[in-house]
């Protein structure tokens, strides 16, 4: 262990993704989410919670906005709800947004962290090294969706976050994270892990759809696609070539045609640059068709 | 023009003033110190307590992860600056006016960088893992994250810390032999000997004394400089509405710079009168000082200006809805008391009366500093509360008691550390208040030389 280590090795762990640098290979994960499928029904944020063992914080920590949903249902009403020219329907107006860490390429999280817990994999996601965390949370201040969850308090040992009938209900596979230390979306590591390891014995690359993330698993309207975006063959890389949204770029040039582009797909603040790799299907309006 | 000094004060008479000051404290001096140590008490048991359950027990949440822990950090931080000024800036200027002045002003920096170093530490989720982020050599082959701003504080912060203190120390040395020479034996006697360093005072040793002297405030004006810029990147190097501004390391600067100088007014008033120092810390070199703090003061106000402007005429939305936020929103009596105490209050300062006037300039000090406090609380908290994300607004959080306690006890331990300073340390320099002495006899001579030869 020597400073040449560090000085020597840099450029090996510190990538300009997806810019400047060579692109993923042979994975680079990626979701599309196509919200005019989504009902908001909230299963894949339960999914997300007993995946991944997420502790239930109650109702009053969720209040204090101390929740530590990975995978959260946002939801949205028209501007016109409650005023008289509004729907006689209110519901009509509500649209979800599923939002989840967006694995950013750039990250602003990874760079600020003084520790280097969170990082970039070679598989195009960013990862937390629980163990490394000290808790700092400068990630969670620069992280523009606010999407990284904070363990506040001691959960494991606290009441009724894993009541003692439900014990057996836990994941083996995911580490029950201790107090002070951030955790946010994985893309449910643990199973992409399980399956690259069962390709690589069999000297294959992960097929499309071997792999699926349990809030993809649990969605009753299959509003989540997620697979290999370097296989051009993926479900999730012709979508995401349909939609014409590219992921090095930070405005899509098909947002530059005139009077802009008939295709949904979107990337959410595209414009500062993290390069998410989450894209979005924009919902179809009653008033667009 | 009034003197800084009186040319005729016999040194024997300034080594017997200011080892006064080290002599056995009056009851009151206890009762302080008493008063101080149970502030700590309070953020000791604080402190316990968020150990104990988490950082939840300071009631932060999602979009709130940073909270007034980091706001007090800038604030010790920013305390810091002044000594530095007045010590190496205005040393190196030959500003003859530092000399009495400058010891506390350099002790004052020292134990609120020693206070603001808590912070950092109070602020982690995993206090007990803190040496992860020190560079230090481990067989995993792990690093600490060099493109971190927080990493690059914690450099800065320790660099600055430790050449303080030696600064202060090597300042300190002949004084300290002065101490020894004068004690009767004891502990006293037993510290200064050691603390002095066999100093004697011949030629080979001052010529030695200075040269050291001046390279560490060579070394020490660039690092205070950089220390608060560094702060100011954590905030300006982040993506976040309100903290991505170009002009925060100035900023920052100035703003140090701003409450580091009320809070040497504070403390020169209060160590005039406890000590009897009126003969040292005379009201002309006073108000030299509040010309000083009203000139930065103004230069504050002007960058502050600048950044509204900035952030206004920017279009970048976020930006403009946080500042919007921080002057109408929950947080605007907070928001504008930082601009009546920073920018409104230091006006009084321009009038000569107010220059001089004792119990004034007290009240203005502490005002400022109360100002300087809440802008560093309204850099963090309005951002936390009004990001890019709508989603995530949360204008309610309010610090929990645990915050607060902490942030008492802050205050308690920094007055704690520079009570003792006071009563171990003489606290103003005496060679150097001979040497002022003797430069201003010497200036005196001339003119009246000049004068006779003109006859």
């Amino acid at each position: 262990m020597s400073v040449n280590n560090l000085l020597e090795n840099w450029s090996q762990f510190r990538h300009f993704h997806p810019v400047d640098d060579k692109p993923h290979d042979p994975y680079k994960w990626a979701m599309s989410i196509d919200l005019d499928a989504c009902s908001g029904c909230n299963a894949c944020s339960v999914a997300c919670y007993a995946e991944n063992n997420l502790p239930v914080v109650g109702k009053e920590k969720y209040a204090h906005g101390q929740a530590m949903h990975w995978m959260r249902i946002e939801h949205y009403w028209d501007e016109d709800i409650g005023t008289k020219e509004g729907s006689d329907f209110p519901d009509q107006g509500a649209q979800f947004l599923p939002m989840m860490c967006q694995q950013c390429e750039a990250a602003p999280c990874e760079t600020v962290c003084p520790v280097g817990a969170t990082n970039h994999t070679a598989d195009g996601l960013n990862s937390q090294v629980y163990n490394r965390c000290i808790g700092s949370r400068y990630c969670s201040a620069n992280c523009p969706y606010k999407v990284r969850y904070f363990n506040w308090y001691d959960y494991p040992s606290t009441e009724n976050v894993w009541p003692e009938t439900m014990t057996q209900q836990l994941n083996p596979d995911v580490t029950v994270r201790g107090k002070g230390v951030m955790e946010k979306c994985t893309f449910c590591v643990q199973r992409l892990n399980v399956a690259k390891n069962d390709a690589r014995n069999e000297g294959r690359t992960v097929h499309d759809g071997e792999v699926q993330t349990a809030c993809q698993q649990a969605c009753p309207t299959s509003a989540i696609s997620f697979g290999n975006l370097v296989d051009p063959a993926s479900r999730v890389a012709r979508q995401w070539a349909q939609q014409q949204v590219e992921l090095d770029k930070d405005k899509q040039t098909k947002d530059a045609e005139p009077g802009g582009s008939n295709l949904r797909g979107y990337r959410i603040l595209e414009e500062l640059r993290p390069y998410p790799s989450v894209m979005y299907l924009e919902r179809v309006r009653e008033s667009a068709v | 023009m009034e003197k800084d000094i009186r040319e005729d004060i016999a040194w024997a008479q300034i080594n017997k003033d200011v080892l006064g000051s080290l002599e056995a404290p009056r009851p009151l001096y206890w009762v302080i110190l008493l008063a101080a140590i149970a502030m700590i008490g309070v953020a000791v048991g604080c402190e316990i307590y968020q150990y104990q359950v988490g950082i939840g027990a300071a009631n932060m949440n999602n979009p709130h992860a940073w909270g007034l822990y980091i706001s007090t950090f800038i604030f010790w931080i920013g305390m810091s600056h002044s000594g530095t000024l007045l010590s190496a800036i205005l040393h190196l200027m030959h500003a003859d006016w530092r000399k009495p002045i400058y010891r506390f002003a350099e002790a004052m920096t020292t134990f609120s960088l020693m206070t603001a170093g808590l912070f950092v530490m109070i602020h982690l989720g995993r206090l007990w893992q803190f040496y992860y982020s020190l560079p230090y050599p481990d067989e995993r082959g792990l690093w600490p994250n060099f493109q971190s701003p927080l990493l690059w504080d914690a450099m800065a912060i320790f660099t600055y810390l430790s050449s303080s203190i030696i600064f202060l120390y090597v300042g300190m040395i002949p004084d300290l032999a002065i101490c020894r020479d004068s004690m009767h034996p004891g502990w006293r006697k037993k510290l200064y000997s050691l603390l002095s360093l066999g100093w004697e005072g011949t030629d080979r040793q001052w010529r030695n004394f200075r040269v050291t002297y001046l390279m560490i405030a060579c070394f020490l004006i660039p690092l205070a400089v950089s220390v608060h810029s560094i702060v100011a990147a954590d905030f300006a190097m982040s993506q976040q509405p309100g903290w991505h501004v170009t002009s925060f390391p100035p900023y920052f600067v100035a703003g140090a710079l701003y409450s580091g100088c009320s809070g040497i007014i504070t403390l020169f008033i209060i160590l005039r009168y406890v000590f009897k120092f009126e003969e040292y810390m005379t009201l002309s070199i006073l108000k030299k000082i509040v010309r000083l703090t009203f000139a930065i003061a103004m230069v504050w106000t002007y960058l502050n200006a600048v950044e509204f402007a900035s952030v206004w005429y920017s279009h970048d939305q976020p930006s403009k809805d946080v500042l919007i936020q921080k002057a109408s929103g929950t947080y605007a009596p907070f928001w504008w008391g930082m601009i009546f105490c920073g920018s409104i209050v230091p006006l009084t300062l321009a009038f000569k009366r107010a220059q001089t006037n004792i119990p004034v300039l007290f009240a203005v000090s502490l005002l400022v500093n109360l100002g300087m406090w809440l802008e560093r609380w309204m850099i963090v908290a309005p951002t936390f509360s009004h990001g890019i994300y709508p989603w995530t607004w949360d204008h309610d959080q309010w610090p929990s008691f645990v915050q607060w306690g902490i942030v008492f006890g802050s205050f308690g331990w920094f007055v704690l550390l520079f009570m003792v300073f006071c009563k171990v340390f003489p606290s103003v320099s005496m060679y150097e208040v001979k040497e002022m002495v003797y430069h201003r006899s010497l200036h005196l001579k001339k003119s009246g030389a000049a004068g006779r030869g003109a006859h």
